[in-house]
């Protein structure tokens, strides 16, 4: 028994892949319980605390929100502001009947009513694409990709010598597809967790101008959300109260980066969300055939 | 004898796949029709909401308005006929010279600063914007429902199922008044302008 064994399975024949079912088993154990709990450990990682409604702020948030659930034809959220200078907003909760929005107390503060609006919107229409349960499968299958890279890797240090024996004997030709075939397998260990990475950015960033269009349809206003979009980018710092776990569900980057600022290239491979310029752009030409149409 | 049973046999598959898809659009067509009527409901909920905190932003602004008496009164006038309206076209037509006299009466209202000062006028305010605002949501998303309800009930193949079942589409609502197209540009917000 070496970890040959442990990896392909001793009695269920050649080629199984018990490992990768173990993984992928993990992977959505993982989801499942992130799905469960994932609300409360986000938002209280942030400290966001459930709106006062005395506060006339924030009394028009709790509308706002309350506008866009009827936009959108779903219950109400439950709405939580956090403590935090720089202007962000995340939707969180296990889908539509049951989901929360937090804006940053600075979010409140930037903006006006109009484009506050539009940042709901946006986070609404997360909630209502079932962004957050698509994006928790999405992380929970990176992490098993990662695992499953992890054992192949310790596999290859220990048993692969022994592997080599068992295909011996198929023939020169054999021989070759062999060896083809290993460093095709040792290709795939090393760039396979880079590019579940990378497979997770590009599907956050698709969901992004998703929801970008999808909150214009909620409001029918896509300059209000463009130009939201200009005084949160505008704000640079980083949203120091909001994880890098949650950052899919910001309706910007909270890490303030500036690869998100910058356009094309290996910089727009690496981030959650497009460039800001971008949207902005999308924002505007849909404003524009809006205009073209009426 | 074996083909003519396999034959039978198939046909009476076929049936039964036949029926359970009938069956599947028929609810499909029902939830819709459901969700239809509900929303439509969703926008009354609203309207009652709107008709309910009238008196009290009257009476909160009165004291200060006193020389827009007219514009009182017919905010007044409004709301009572839009409560004792009947029918769906005749709500409608009053609803919507409601909306009218109500948006003369907050751009009005700017003009008095000590009102604008005033946090529980300004609450009121919010809240009456607001439920404008949800008034004209729930019309929109009233009109998105029934737009997929009609459109299920049109589209090849289920349009056999909605009219063998005498689904009727349903109207969509909208703005007769063409001078009500324009979107009035008053800016209820109460912070600063950026």
């Amino acid at each position: 028994m070496g970890a040959d064994a442990f990896l392909y399975g001793s009695g269920v024949g050649p080629g199984f892949p018990i490992a990768t079912l173990g993984a992928l088993c993990l992977g959505g154990f993982s989801a499942w319980w992130a799905l469960q709990d994932g609300d409360r450990a986000v938002l209280d990682s942030t400290h966001a605390v459930p709106l006062d409604p005395r506060d006339p702020q924030q009394k028009l948030l709790d509308n706002v929100v309350e506008e866009m659930a009827i936009a959108a034809g779903l219950p109400k959220p439950k709405v939580y502001v956090i403590p935090d200078s720089d202007p962000n907003a995340f939707a969180t909760g296990k889908g539509p009947e049951k989901s929360s929005i937090a804006v940053t107390a600075g979010l409140l503060r930037t903006l006006n009513r109009e484009e506050l609006q539009a940042v709901v919107s946006h986070e609404m229409s997360h909630v209502r694409n079932y962004d957050i349960r698509v994006m928790t499968v999405v992380a929970a299958l990176v992490g098993s990709v990662l695992l499953l890279s992890d054992w192949g890797r310790r596999g290859l240090w220990w048993g692969g010598g022994r592997r080599r024996d068992d295909s011996e004997g198929g023939g020169g030709g054999g021989g070759l597809f062999a060896l083809l075939f290993f460093v095709v397998w040792v290709i795939s260990l090393v760039f396979a967790p880079l590019i579940a990475q990378l497979v997770a950015m590009a599907v956050s960033r698709e969901r992004e101008y998703l929801a970008d269009a999808s909150g214009a349809e909620l409001t029918r206003n896509p300059l209000a959300l463009a130009s939201a979009l200009e005084k949160i980018s505008a704000a640079t710092a980083p949203t120091e109260s909001i994880k890098q776990g949650v950052a899919h569900l910001c309706i910007e980057d909270p890490r303030g980066r500036a690869v998100n600022q910058r356009e094309g290239g290996l910089a727009e491979l690496f981030s959650t969300h497009p460039p800001i310029s971008k949207r902005i752009a999308i924002l505007r030409e849909m404003a524009y055939q809006k205009l073209q149409t009426s | 004898m074996a083909a003519i049973g396999g034959c039978f046999f198939f046909l009476i598959a076929l049936a039964f796949v036949a029926v359970l898809w009938a069956i599947w659009r028929y609810n499909n067509l029902i939830a819709l029709k459901n969700q239809v009527v509900n929303a439509w409901k969703q926008i009354d909920v609203q309207l009652k909401r709107r008709h309910d905190l009238i008196p009290n932003l009257i009476a909160s602004v009165k004291g200060e308005m006193q020389f827009e008496q007219d514009t009182l009164e017919k905010v007044i006038a409004a709301r009572n006929s839009a409560v004792a309206a009947r029918g769906v076209a005749d709500a409608a037509e009053k609803e919507n010279a409601l909306t009218q006299t109500l948006s003369r009466l907050f751009a009005l209202a700017e003009n008095y600063p000590n009102l604008k000062a005033n946090e529980s006028v300004k609450a009121l305010m919010e809240e009456l914007s607001s439920t404008e605002n949800k008034i004209g949501f729930a019309r929109q998303f009233y009109n998105d429902i029934a737009t997929r309800f009609n459109t299920a009930q049109q589209i090849f193949p289920d349009s056999m199922i909605a009219k063998t079942f005498n689904f009727q589409p349903v109207e969509l609502f909208e703005i007769r008044d063409a001078a009500e197209r324009e979107v009035p540009q008053v800016d209820l917000s109460l912070r600063p302008k950026a």
